[in-house]
């Protein structure tokens, strides 16, 4: 994660247009947004969306700020390395030419093969960024057919 | 008690103390006007010509009562046509609750007849909205949204309602709501500290004071304020009224067409002090050379706009009146004589207000018009020159005397802002200062103020163009006059006449005091002063887009 990478995690109330007024905030103030994901919470009216951002000190207390003006955001905090488990999943579809090779590669990464046939085989990861760009990179020396990354989500320590 | 949908939005309405909607019937809202038909003795409704009007004028309600505005509409285009007004709303931080009603919900995501997702067309534009598709939602819905709308830094509340939800019934028992707005401080003991600490080691303050001070009813607390430090006060368009203009200590307005005496103070002072306002673009010109010899202290209700256009020394987040009100008791008396001498000297170097002999100038109609209408009076605007004009030489004294478009920039808001405020001011003389081009987008409203005996007064400054945008085209596109010279066939008179209001022209000062005196006289018809003018009347000072504000063009020759 470069300095400019932020990831914030959201905490919005739980109905149909959250996400539109979210993200359609970030377009129109021309904020970026590197990946998003949201899902439910432990309590079902409330939802948490994990966005990373990429912006400048500045710009980050403009969007932190923004985004806490929006009604339905009931809170909002800065993850970062040193204070968030942050993870990511991946699903990665390659050529079933090469099995051994592929296995290898997983077993090193511990990565899962979920799906199997005579063209292709697909593995699955779940970790930190960097390690799943490390995987990625490795695994695209078995031609890589199809790729699906969720975006990061994370959680505060402690 | 049971009730349908319907009567529980007028029920809440009423529990709001709103005594005047706005709007327009159609056929996704026609239970909601059927209470209304039946609710008529306590709630009041003004039928406009198009709900772009009813947006305006729930608008202009809002701004001059310091009540929240309500508009009903009904789906698709009713929905659509309000999108206008309540932009305009959101871009100047007024309070407005609309109320539209949508299709039944299982007509909902089908392309149905008059259906449009307003709420996702609206999201940008409003503070917040609601989708409601069920009857026992609506009355917490409204309650909430009435409370959005006025809280922290105002703005316009959406409320799109199903037409089953309006129909159905459901038990509904009367709340008294607080109408009361809600002040706060977010900032600590620090920040106030801090701002001391710059206030006191100031040598020449400037205030710079916007619409965050009329809406948080502070002008009292300013002037204290004011007292207190020694320093003089500009105001951006959108705070005229929250300092008088006559007051020795206000230098003028801010900005782009600002007085040469409020761009020599920012250039020279050196702690700026911004209170309910937002450097706008229009404010700041070049934001790289405004103010830049200055600490800048900002003081807003909204988060948000700290740092947001203009990197701040210091700030205070919190509601005007409570952050103004503390920093005069603490801060200790100030006294900046030779500052303020240099300030009073600039005022009579660069006045505003010149002679203009004869000739019939829009400063000439603004002070016609300035001395008809007296203390007990309010101008809304549309936009364009005359706007400035009006900004420039109309002495606004009092808050929520003097209401423009200033964030959108709208043309067409003065007329229906005009209804509006009429409409919460009976006794008081509302003037609209408008242009031809301005008068053609809405004047289909002048039926409105007659139908309801609202004696509002349209001041046509009639220079045959498009006056703001051939000034730009006269001096930077060599005078290729595209489109903006109007050459229409109107009769002014005559239209006004058939819409149902009395009508004159003016073409010199003595014909315009004639007809304004016979405006005035008359409280149950509108009037329409057509005034005659020059069509290559500049609106000076002017600070050119990106220059710096300390370099505005004072003549026309010397451009």
């Amino acid at each position: 994660m470069n300095t400019d990478t932020h990831v914030l995690s959201v905490l919005v109330e739980n109905h149909a247009g959250v996400l539109n007024r979210v993200s359609g905030l970030f377009s129109r103030r021309m904020y970026n947004i590197e990946s998003l994901s949201v899902g439910v919470t432990e309590d079902p009216t409330v939802s948490r969306m994990t966005i990373v951002t990429s912006a400048d000190g500045d710009s980050l207390t403009q969007i932190m700020n923004q985004v806490s003006k929006l009604i339905d955001v009931k809170d909002i905090k800065i993850l970062s390395l040193d204070n968030a488990v942050l993870r990511e999943h991946v699903l990665i579809k390659v050529s079933g030419a090469d099995v051994a090779g592929v296995m290898q590669i997983c077993n090193v990464f511990r990565a899962n093969i979920v799906d199997i046939s005579s063209e292709s085989m697909t593995a699955e990861l779940t970790g930190a960024p960097s390690k799943i760009n490390a995987f990625i990179s490795l695994m695209e020396q078995f031609e890589v057919k199809d790729l699906v990354r969720t975006g990061l989500t994370g959680l505060l320590r402690g | 008690m049971k009730l349908t949908g319907a009567d529980i939005v007028i029920e809440c309405m009423l529990e709001q103390g709103v005594d005047t909607v706005f709007g327009y019937p159609g056929g996704s809202i026609l239970n909601i006007y059927d209470s209304l038909y039946r609710y008529s003795d306590r709630i009041k409704h003004i039928l406009t010509s198009h709900e772009q009007g009813a947006a305006h004028a729930a608008d202009g309600y809002a701004r001059t009562s310091g009540k929240v505005g309500v508009v009903f509409a009904t789906s698709g285009p009713g929905a659509t046509n309000l999108v206008t007004g309540i932009a305009t709303a959101m871009m100047d931080s007024v309070p407005i609750v609309a109320i539209t009603c949508n299709v039944t919900t299982n007509l909902l995501g089908k392309d149905s007849f008059q259906e449009i997702d307003i709420v996702g067309v609206t999201t940008p534009i409003t503070k917040h909205n609601f989708l409601v598709k069920s009857v026992e939602d609506i009355a917490p819905t409204i309650r909430r949204a009435f409370k959005i709308a006025r809280t922290g830094r105002p703005g316009p509340v959406l409320v799109d309602i199903t037409k089953d939800a309006t129909g159905n019934m459901c038990e509904y028992e009367s709340e008294i709501q607080d109408t009361s707005v809600e002040r706060t401080i977010e900032s600590d003991e620090n920040a106030f500290k801090a701002a001391i600490e710059l206030i006191e080691s100031a040598e020449r303050p400037l205030i710079y004071a916007g619409g965050g001070v009329i809406a948080a009813e502070a002008a009292e607390e300013l002037k204290r304020f004011r007292a207190k430090i020694d320093s003089p006060v500009t105001l951006s368009v959108m705070g005229l009224g929250a300092f008088p203009a006559s007051d020795p200590n206000f230098t003028g307005m801010i900005g782009m067409h600002g007085t040469k005496t409020t761009s020599l103070a920012i250039s020279q002072c050196d702690l700026l002090i911004a209170v309910g306002a937002r450097f706008s673009d229009r404010v700041t010109c070049n934001t790289a050379t405004f103010a830049k010899g200055a600490k800048i202290l900002h003081i807003d209700a909204d988060r948000a706009e700290i740092d947001k256009n203009i990197k701040t020394t210091h700030s205070i987040v919190g509601d005007a009146k409570l952050v103004l009100e503390r920093l005069a008791k603490t801060v200790k008396q100030q006294s900046h004589t030779e500052w303020m001498e240099s300030i009073y000297k600039w005022k009579e170097e660069y006045p505003i207000h010149k002679p203009y002999g004869d000739s019939f100038t829009p400063q000439c109609i603004m002070e016609t018009v300035n001395a008809a209408i007296g203390r007990d009076s309010i101008a809304t605007t549309d936009v364009g020159q005359h706007q400035m004009w009006a900004a420039q030489y109309l002495m606004v004294e009092r808050p929520r005397k003097f209401i423009t478009s200033g964030g959108l920039g709208t043309m067409g808001f003065g007329l229906g802002a005009a209804i509006g405020a009429q409409a919460a001011n009976p006794d008081y003389v509302v003037v609209n200062i408008t242009g031809d081009g301005c008068f053609h987008m809405n004047m289909q409203e002048l039926a409105t103020a007659a139908k309801y005996e609202l004696p509002v007064i349209d001041v046509i400054i009639n220079n045959n163009v498009l006056g703001m945008v051939r000034q730009w085209q006269n001096l930077f596109y060599e005078k290729r006059f595209s489109n903006t010279t109007l050459d229409k066939k109107t009769d002014y008179e005559m239209v006004s006449r058939g819409l149902g209001a009395q009508a004159f022209t003016a073409t010199n000062k003595a014909e315009l005091e004639a007809a304004m005196a016979a405006a005035v006289a008359n409280r149950t018809m509108p009037t329409v002063i057509n005034c005659i003018t020059n069509p290559d009347d500049f609106v000076l000072p002017m600070v050119p887009a990106g220059h710096s504000i300390e370099e505005p063009i004072l003549d026309i020759d010397e451009c």
